[in-house]
């Protein structure tokens, strides 16, 4: 069933009750066989963006997949949280390997599933920002280039947090890391010239590549439902806000999440085959800093001095995200 | 049936009569031609119900293969050198994870400086790594080598080494025995996993364990590893059994019956030691040859066994621990403690370096004569290597230590 707008927002949040949907437009978490992939008990820190991100995704893949499905995890906060010995929060077949090789691996499954004409089970590779765009990027183009039949979802927080939050290529210009601190003539990251994998994936021509927040779960659901329906290398790219590294409170995870799509920070937006087809649009425009100054990794960015000039260039981002996806209803796309 | 092939060749044929499921490939001379010949097996038809993967590098290589190998399908690889090196951290894991999978290592020295010709730097460098390393003497061994190290990896639930000497077997034409597909059925029963990725029995692999057990699963590996000393004398009385001939096994004297000087080594120089010792035999020397034919799990009762009545061991090693000396011999060394009896290391025939019988003459000769230094390598050249060591004293910028050695012997490439 395609994604439909839920048109009746509570007052001042984007949130929707459940009990206003048909069945079919519910959450999978609203559904009582839902599969509790990633079962409670996990040490997450409160507010973890990232457990969240996996759990919605999971469970709606593992509904997708009509429970038939095994899992590839790369080392990262997900892997270390999910299965410290001798316990797992799995309740799904699932693998940890290595740090940058979970695509390999998955194509590996993929491969013997082949094989062995299994061919009911899916696969899911997952990993953070860094065992994506940085240590695990070979392996994950290999499988894009050879159209593996793998769904790679990328749960970026930003940083490297397992490792207590260095800087990983995901990490945006001035934010302070553990590896980018705040320090010297200009604090914090370097404005470089990004690494946008959602792009680099649909560079590869692969018939799925979507990005999704935390803030709008529904989106994500649907998201991961599409890419089950396909075959082939598909890739999911999730903004998962990280209380610990980006130093905000637990219970601003989802509206970290949403500010950023609402700045224009991250577009959320679908390709098919390469092309865009289509993006979610910003509901109501909000500037920069409304995002960055609840987080103390930019904070130097607001005291002792304002520094003007470096938000403004973070607006410049967000605002050539803007016209580059069209994120503004009537805007110039 | 008896075929005159390549040994690349025969080994690819091996592997296809093994069944494997999914083979991940990657190029690196001299491993090339085994992979290719598979790739054509699988794309024409010969080799069915397997899933041929041209992969981005060594890492993914066999990071495929544990993926596969954990979904319960008999997975396979080759690789060598500089591609054993960029897979390790993989090479480990898949031991770690307890995945039988097994790869060809066409023995190659490692660089820098680069060189693509034999030497066992590349196996030696994961020694440790928890895999099992067979080591094959001839083309027909390298072949029957693999049919046993499927059955003993999965067997055990650990992964398997074959290595065979870069180019010196892997590129020569040869006449060998190609099983029929019968007596491998016979002998290697279908892949019955030990863990397993299945839906229907979710089970977490690969988790992360901290000091309290990390001891104990390292043990295991270990413990296991040690199962081997037992199963691979046991498979191959088995294999000889169903297949008529000897191959495989731990360690293999050869005239060594009352010998007071035994030569101890890995791989295909045995056959120019075998003639050597025949021929100082014939001259009324006291010597014989020791195949390792295991080198992890390292057979130390056996090779204790073997080497015990000896008065001297030269132990003619393809690899080099920079710092020390040999890796092989250090291992021998272990097996003969408290023994009274001398050992000689020999590093021989490194990137390539030809080792001829008239130099392994002069130094058993040596050796039997007790005029052998504890480390020798063997041909070296001794005045070149001066040469260079006096230009880095007498100028700071001497330039790249190959080029220099290359400029001072007077040729453009390297040579055999
Ligand atoms: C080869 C290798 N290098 C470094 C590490 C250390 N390491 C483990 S997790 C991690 C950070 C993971 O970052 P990311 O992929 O973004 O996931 P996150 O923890 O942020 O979710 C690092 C650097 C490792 N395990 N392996
Ligand atoms: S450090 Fe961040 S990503 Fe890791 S568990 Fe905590 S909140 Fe989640
Ligand atoms: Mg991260």
């Amino acid at each position: 069933m395609a994604f439909q707008a839920i048109k009746f927002y509570q007052t001042g949040t984007f949130t929707v009750g459940n009990r206003l949907l048909d069945p079919e437009q519910r959450s999978v978490q609203a559904d009582m066989a839902r599969t509790n992939a990633l079962n409670s008990g996990h040490r997450a820190c409160q507010g973890c963006g990232e457990a969240l991100g996996a759990r919605y995704a999971i469970d709606a893949a593992m509904e997708a997949a009509d429970g038939q499905l095994i899992a590839v995890n790369a080392t990262g906060c997900l892997e270390v949280f999910s299965t410290p010995y001798p316990e797992t929060s799995w309740q799904i077949p699932w693998i940890h390997s290595l740090f940058g090789n979970a695509a390999a691996v998955a194509t590996g499954v993929a491969a013997a599933l082949k094989v062995k004409q299994q061919k009911k089970v899916r696969v899911v590779a997952q990993g953070g920002d860094g065992g994506t765009t940085d240590i695990g990027f070979g392996c994950l183009s290999g499988m894009f280039e050879r159209n593996d039949d793998v769904l790679y979802i990328c749960y970026d927080n930003e940083g490297y947090m397992n490792t207590g939050g260095q800087r990983s290529s995901a990490t945006p210009p001035a934010a302070r890391t553990a590896t980018t601190p705040v320090v010297g003539g200009s604090p914090g990251n370097v404005f470089g010239q990004g690494k946008n994998l959602p792009e680099i994936a649909m560079a590869h021509g692969i018939p799925y590549v979507a990005t999704a927040t935390v803030a709008d779960l529904r989106d994500l659901e649907a998201k991961v439902r599409r890419a089950m329906e396909i075959q082939g290398a598909r890739y999911i790219h999730i903004l998962v806000p990280c209380p610990l590294g980006w130093g905000t409170a637990s219970h601003d995870t989802i509206r970290m999440a949403r500010l950023a799509k609402e700045t224009g920070l991250f577009p959320v937006f679908e390709a098919e085959w390469g092309e865009l087809t289509s993006r979610l649009t910003i509901r109501r425009k909000t500037p920069v800093e409304e995002y960055l100054k609840p987080q103390k990794r930019f904070a130097h960015l607001f005291q002792p001095l304002p520094e003007l000039a470096i938000v403004a260039r973070l607006q410049a981002l967000a605002d050539r995200n803007i016209r580059k996806y069209g994120l503004v209803e009537g805007g110039a796309s | 049936m008896l075929k005159q092939i390549e040994g690349s060749r025969a080994v690819a044929e091996a592997v296809a009569l093994c069944r494997p499921e999914v083979i991940c490939a990657y190029p690196i001379s001299p491993q090339t031609h085994i992979v290719e010949a598979l790739g054509a097996m699988v794309k024409g038809g010969e080799l069915q119900d397997c899933e041929f993967v041209n992969v981005e590098s060594e890492f993914a290589a066999m990071s495929v293969a544990i993926g596969a190998s954990a979904t319960g399908a008999r997975a396979y690889t080759a690789t060598a050198s500089q591609g054993l090196l960029f897979m390790a951290e993989a090479v480990y894991n898949a031991a770690g994870l307890g995945l039988p999978i097994v790869m060809t290592i066409a023995n190659r020295a490692i660089g820098a400086p680069i060189n693509i010709w034999n030497d066992h730097s590349d196996a030696m460098a994961l020694r440790d790594a928890g895999w099992l390393q067979l080591f094959a003497e001839t083309n027909q061994e390298a072949i029957d080598l693999h049919i046993q190290a499927f059955r003993l990896a999965e067997e055990l639930s650990l992964p398997v080494m074959v290595c065979m000497d870069g180019f010196i077997l892997t590129h020569a034409f040869e006449r060998v025995d190609i099983p029929t597909q019968k007596q491998v059925d016979a002998f290697l029963p279908t892949y019955a996993p030990r863990q397993m990725l299945d839906p229907a029995e979710p089970v977490s692999i690969g988790a992360m364990v901290g000091p309290e057990a990390f001891s104990e699963v390292r043990y295991l590996a270990h413990a296991k590893q040690l199962q081997a000393l037992s199963l691979i004398p046991e498979f191959a009385a088995e294999f000889a059994e169903i297949f008529g001939r000897d191959s495989g096994g731990l360690v293999r004297s050869y005239r060594c019956e009352g010998a007071e000087t035994i030569v101890v080594a890995m791989g295909s120089v045995l056959g120019t030691i075998k003639d050597v010792v025949d021929e100082m035999r014939d001259l009324g020397v006291s010597i014989g040859a020791l195949a390792i034919k295991a080198f992890r799990p390292f057979p130390l009762t056996e090779i204790r066994a073997a080497l015990q009545e000896a008065k001297r061991v030269v132990i003619l090693e393809k690899s080099l621990a920079v710092g020390i000396g040999g890796i092989l011999s250090t291992n021998v060394r272990m097996a003969l403690s408290h023994l009274n009896i001398h050992g000689y290391t020999v590093i021989a025939g490194l990137g390539g370096r030809a080792i001829t019988k008239a130099s392994l003459h002069r130094l058993f000769a040596e050796a039997h004569a007790e005029r052998l230094e504890h480390l020798t390598f063997l041909d070296l050249d001794q005045g070149l290597v001066e040469r260079v060591l006096e230009r880095e004293r007498s100028m700071r910028r001497s330039g790249p230590i190959a080029e220099s050695i290359l400029r001072d012997l007077g040729v453009v490439a390297a040579r055999l």
